[in-house]
């Protein structure tokens, strides 16, 4: 168990520290979600009441689109030097690998999110109506939920032809269930009709779910080749 | 067993016409609707043998991962091939009938909004087997269409919370069904499975053969650089 815990905490340490030295991955994440905060607003041109409507929509959009950015290269860098058949072949837990790239991109997706949420409040014009401090489960469930189910297909897509383009073929058909519960749950909380309570339980059942079958199956994955 | 095949082949044929001529021609019209009512015994059984063919792959992945043994696999395929297709033909043929009935093309009702997702994850299963030629393919698809499996209970369960339009299933869901429709509907899944069957049959001899040359070839070609 000890060895899990320093092996993970080992391989995250490497990988925040590479990303801090290079801000490739947070940088080009920043940009593109801008981009599309920006080019939302140019499609809908919504008042105050509406956007409390599409906001929930048009946030997890950009930020499930921003996420593939970070998740098509959490592999990459393993594969240069053949880092990830030295790590095949040392007795180290497949899952200690798995945790620590999940993490990653749960850190680097959430500091994304942290710096764009200001951003949408200011160029839509929203305040939430209902209990607003609820986001705060929603985004780190939700978010949870993308990067584990895609840092998971981003492994197994570094098998196939044109990885880049695989990985959200893989990952949006799985995902849907969670977007829905993140938009439903965002957008009951901003226009403040009802409980979010479903979806939050619902989201938390994804991630139990699908991060139970990510590690009971990794190895199978880190293994096939 | 290759004789069979023949066999099996005329009997689908005729159980297919006679089906054909049950659901046309003797099931009685239904009031309301009329006559647009008889896509149902096209689609209610499309979807049926469309969700066996699912269930069929899921138990096959399993199997394979389990056993590794690669005729499981070559079950998976073919399940999730022809799976896709009764699939469609039910994605197509209900908005036919939603139009006059409903009003309306589609709707994002629980039924419609889980076929619909299912078809989606097939699909992603199918484009992963067409883009990964490495020999572990068979396991990464093994292990998405578990995912899959897995993702189907939640997809229906979000939708569950909103309102739903599709008609309540016939047979277990309360509604109610003439004795001669239904009688013409179990007759059509019958001619329909069968046929589902022989087409899944004749891919997996496909699949099986074209595995056997592929094999044949690399050895060909092994053997051709040791001399």
């Amino acid at each position: 168990m000890s060895s899990l815990r320093s092996i993970t905490l080992a391989t995250l340490t490497k990988d925040i520290r590479l990303e801090w030295r290079s801000r490739d991955a947070i940088n080009s994440m920043l940009f593109f979600s801008l981009l599309v905060v920006v080019i939302f607003s140019f499609s809908f041109d919504p008042n105050a009441e509406e956007s409390r409507e599409i906001a929930g929509g048009l946030i997890w959009v950009a930020f499930l689109f921003a996420a593939v950015v970070a998740l098509n290269q959490t592999w990459a860098r393993e594969l240069r030097n053949q880092v990830l058949d030295a790590y095949r072949v040392s007795p180290a837990p497949a899952n200690a690998l798995f945790l620590a790239k999940a993490l990653g991109n749960f850190i680097l997706v959430s500091v994304l999110e942290a710096v764009m949420a200001p951003l949408f409040v200011i160029f839509y014009n929203l305040r939430a109506l209902g209990p607003a401090w609820q986001l705060i489960p929603v985004a780190l469930l939700g978010t949870w939920a993308l990067v584990v189910n895609g840092t998971f297909f981003a492994a197994m897509s570094l098998r196939t032809r044109s990885r880049e383009i695989m990985l959200p073929l893989l990952l949006f058909p799985i995902s849907i269930p969670a977007v829905q519960s993140m938009v439903e749950a965002t957008r009951i909380l901003l226009a403040g009709d009802g409980s979010a309570r479903f979806w939050i339980v619902l989201l938390l059942t994804y991630d139990v779910v699908f991060t139970t079958a990510c590690l009971a199956l990794f190895e199978t994955i880190l293994q096939a080749e | 067993m290759k004789r069979a095949f023949p066999i099996l082949a005329v009997l689908t044929a005729l159980l297919l016409a006679y089906a054909f001529y049950e659901a046309i021609w003797v099931a009685p019209m239904e009031r309301t609707m009329g006559d647009v009512q008889r896509i149902f015994y096209y689609h209610v059984p499309s979807a049926w043998t469309a969700f066996l063919l699912f269930s069929v792959n899921l138990v096959a992945s399993v199997i394979y991962l389990v056993r590794g043994n690669a005729k499981a696999d070559a079950v998976a395929l073919v399940s999730a091939e022809v799976g896709v297709v009764f699939c469609t033909v039910v994605l197509v043929t209900g908005p036919i009938w939603a139009r006059p009935v409903w009003g309306i093309w589609w709707t994002w009702d629980i039924r419609l909004t889980t076929t619909l997702v299912l078809w989606l994850i097939y699909v992603s299963y199918l484009v992963l087997r067409k883009f990964s030629d490495s020999s572990q393919t068979p396991k990464l698809a093994a292990v998405l269409a578990i995912f899959g499996a897995l993702d189907v209970p939640l997809v229906y369960f979000s939708i569950w919370f909103f309102r739903t339009q599709h008609p309540q299933p016939v047979i277990g869901g309360g509604g109610s069904i003439d004795p001669r429709m239904l009688h013409v509907l179990l007759i059509n899944w019958l001619a329909f499975s069968c046929f589902a069957f022989l087409v899944c049959w004749s891919r997996y001899r496909l699949e099986l053969l074209q595995r056997e040359v592929e094999e044949a070839e690399s050895l060909e070609s092994l053997s051709g650089v040791s001399q």
